[in-house]
């Protein structure tokens, strides 16, 4: 993208340039009326939206309503500030990721995936672990050079440790999908520290989480060496683990 | 409605023949066999309540007691009642409190000691039989004083607060919003647990704890609410996980109408040792049957998992499975809430003539069942109207194919747990295609040799082949190799295997015996 000097200023755009149109639905538990709609605009005005045209106002249930409101937002978005992690890893196709891992590596790369805690939603490590993949995109069992042990839902943390152990892992997945009470967080802290103290930092498995509810940048806090977000492909993630463990890193063979 | 597909008469009384042969090996297995929650099931018929300081439950202190003394190979009905006799008391509770306390031994007594000790069993047990038989009376009353819904399907509606008294409100909500059926779903893990928690409780993660004092709370909420719109709102819990046999036993005491029970969703989705949960599975479907409760079984959770339109086969051989293993346990046709779900990839060209022919499919090879029938989950992306129109098409594929129990789907599937507003604009989705076009299945007759007569027939070929491979085999060896939904599954390995035992010649469990020789 454009250097990162000045300011590079954006608003939502509904059918003009410019216009800062914004549509938002929302509900308030207050039975409908003149007074409720009256809120709706207000609620509307206070998220910078003005004027709000409240298109639709519909009674649920006792003593809440259902609003639509379209308008005018009078925030302004400066591109040139917003901050995310970018893809710092060349993407390679899956021919390319065996190529460097057959020649530079010389062995098959481990890899010993999991959900861990009580999250039994195994979609996520599933999309990107199966052959069967996702968007089109086939998972790292796929991948010729990969060694993949898919431990599935509800593994525990000892387990984990013990299963990187005995697979000789490169690199750790963890899915974390269910988000009550933080415990994706909870979670991916209790595992990282359980490998920090199972292993030496140098024999310590690359640790890489994903789920759609991570934020990217918190890798240092939770202590893991990457976050993989919603939309993440087995090729972003193949690619990323050629990138971290082969071809950025002299790696001992 | 029979005959839409042309489905030939004798591949269907073969797929039925296989998977009996697949299916029966696993029965022989599951009446040979028990376990600490079919024990525990027992005993909490019984009569044993409650839970010590730190929340385990009396029955599994007093298997746990049983167990340590005399195994667990021979029930533990017998043990127990020789053992209140030579105490001198009635009460079964006060027995576990003093069992754990480690006040007193179990024995395998002989003689008249054993004779009484049966026969005192047998009356205790029957009497909690009885409980879930005046349940059973009652819901049929409130439904001929309330009425069922009018329409079909029914429509059904999940809750998930985690705390019921939150719970209450929102099912009682989507009552007057016109859910004819509402589950409470369980907090995530519970499954897992081998015991059931006690009393009213606050707080789960993404789900509620399924105890006795919730299923009564908001079984009576829900009375509340039957009089309230005139007909008669059905409850909806799990019999699921390591609990399977007491969650069924539960259900019953407390007159649910619905349980999730499935015959392979645990060893496939939650690692529960294979020989665990058939044993487990059996015993619960027997009390689902007395206590007149219908069943949900888990075939849509295959395709979240695996290709619905490459593997929509393994859903038909599930559904035949779970058939016979429903009908083996004494349930009949009309308590069987065979699963199926509409997750093929939008994508995918003629996605929605796929859906209407393996909906038809289930709908013409179960013709008196009623199929519960499952929204897309898979292909919700979080953009929420698409996500609305493709719902309207679940909804439409549910009433041209005559589905019986209607599991309405949200629009923020795997984005947030639902919202008030969610739930409202779901179920106006429904009300729509229900109102517009909920008498359109007599009109719809595929055509002869059209797509969809032709892809349905194909399914149930697939789906004959691979009963015939299983049967090569066995269903276990089949489960181990990952035949369904991918996953590997050995009969070996998995969560709760050390919870089974084989039975002792001189094994007694009064429950079976009762539900079995009503049956």
């Amino acid at each position: 993208m454009s250097e990162r000097t000045g300011k590079q200023i954006v608003r939502p755009y509904g059918d003009t340039t410019g216009d800062g149109m914004v549509q938002v639905s929302f509900t308030l538990p207050v039975a409908h009326d003149k007074r409720a709609e009256g809120a709706a605009v207000q609620l509307a005005n206070k998220m910078g939206i003005d004027p709000a045209m409240v298109v639709h106002a519909k009674p649920m249930g006792d003593g809440f309503t259902f609003f639509v409101v379209y308008g005018r937002v009078n925030h302004l978005v400066d591109l040139n500030a917003v901050q995310v992690v970018e893809r710092d890893f060349a993407l390679l196709s899956a021919k390319e990721v065996n190529t460097v891992v057959k020649q530079r590596l010389r062995r098959k790369l481990s890899v010993v995936g999991a959900c861990i805690g009580t999250d039994a939603h195994t979609v996520g490590i599933d999309a990107i672990l199966n052959v069967k993949g996702i968007a089109g995109e086939k998972g790292l069992e796929y991948y010729r050079e990969l060694k993949v042990t898919n431990l599935g839902a509800q593994v525990s943390v000892p387990e984990l440790v013990e299963a990187a152990r005995v697979e000789k892992a490169d690199a750790v997945l963890v899915s974390q999908v269910v988000t009550q009470r933080d415990a994706h967080l909870h979670n991916t802290r209790e595992m990282s520290a359980a490998f920090r103290e199972a292993m030496p930092a140098g024999r310590r498995p690359l640790l890489i989480v994903g789920g759609p509810r991570f934020d990217e940048s918190m890798t240092d806090e939770l202590g893991v060496d990457r976050i993989f977000g919603r939309g993440t492909t087995p090729g972003e993630v193949a690619s990323y683990l050629v990138h971290a463990l082969i071809t950025q890193r002299k790696v001992n063979a | 409605m029979t005959g839409k597909l042309d489905l030939d008469p004798v591949l269907v009384a073969r797929a039925r023949e296989l998977a009996r042969r697949a299916g029966q090996p696993v029965v022989d297995l599951a009446r040979s066999h028990t376990t600490v929650s079919v024990e525990r099931a027992v005993l909490r018929l019984a009569g044993v309540t409650g839970a010590d300081p730190d929340g385990i439950p009396w029955v599994n202190r007093l298997v746990d007691a049983v167990a340590a003394d005399v195994g667990l190979g021979h029930g533990v009905a017998v043990p127990v009642f020789d053992a209140l006799a030579r105490e001198g008391g009635t009460d079964v509770t006060l027995l576990a409190q003093k069992a754990a306390a480690g006040s007193v031994r179990f024995d395998l007594p002989t003689g008249r000691a054993a004779t009484a000790a049966r026969s005192a069993a047998r009356r205790a047990v029957g009497a909690g039989i009885r409980r879930i038989d005046r349940r059973r009376a009652e819901r049929d009353r409130l439904i001929k004083r309330h009425g069922d819904p009018k329409q079909r399907p029914w429509i059904y509606l999940i809750v998930a607060t985690g705390d019921i008294y939150e719970d209450i409100p929102q099912a009682q909500a989507a009552a007057r919003a016109g859910a004819d059926v509402i589950a409470v779903i369980r907090s995530t893990g519970q499954s897992l647990l081998d015991y059931v928690p006690e009393g009213a409780t606050r707080e789960g993660f993404a789900g509620t704890y399924a105890t006795q004092e919730n299923f009564r709370l908001m079984r009576a909420a829900l009375d509340e609410s039957s009089r309230e719109v005139g007909r008669y709102v059905r409850l909806t819990n799990y019999a699921s996980g390591l609990c399977m046999p007491e969650m069924a036993t539960l259900a019953g005491l407390e007159r649910l109408d619905m349980m999730l029970n499935d015959s392979m969703y645990g060893i496939l989705f939650r690692d529960i040792n294979p020989v665990r949960t058939f044993v487990d599975q059996r015993f619960s479907r027997q009390v689902h049957a007395r206590a007149g409760i219908i069943i949900n079984t888990g075939e849509d959770n295959y395709l979240t998992t695996a290709d619905a339109v490459d593997e929509a086969h393994t859903v038909t051989v599930s559904q035949l499975l779970n058939e016979f293993f429903a009908h083996e346990a004494g349930l009949a046709d009309w308590q069987l809430g065979l699963g199926h779900a509409f997750e093929i990839n939008p994508e995918v060209p003629e996605s929605f003539r796929l859906e209407l022919a393996h909906a038809l499919l289930a709908r013409e090879l179960f013709p008196d069942a009623p199929l519960k029938w499952m929204p897309p989950t898979k292909h919700m992306t979080g953009d929420v109207f698409r996500g609305n129109l493709l719902d309207g098409f679940f909804n439409l594929a549910g009433a041209l194919t005559g589905q019986g129990i209607l599991l309405v789907g949200m629009m923020t599937e795997a984005v947030v747990t639902p919202w008030l507003s969610d739930r409202d604009i779901a179920l106006q989705n429904v009300r729509y295609v229900l109102g517009a076009a909920g008498g359109l299945h007599e009109d719809f007759v595929p055509a002869p040799d059209g797509f969809i007569r032709r892809r349905a027939n194909q399914v149930l070929g697939e789906a004959l082949d691979l009963l015939e491979r299983i049967g090569e085999q066995t269903l276990l060896t089949a489960i181990a190799e990952g035949t369904f939904g991918i996953m590997k599954r050995p009969a070996d390995r998995g969560k709760g295997l050390s919870g089974v035992a084989a039975h002792e010649a001189d094994y007694c469990n009064p429950a079976t015996d009762i539900l079995e020789a009503a049956a």
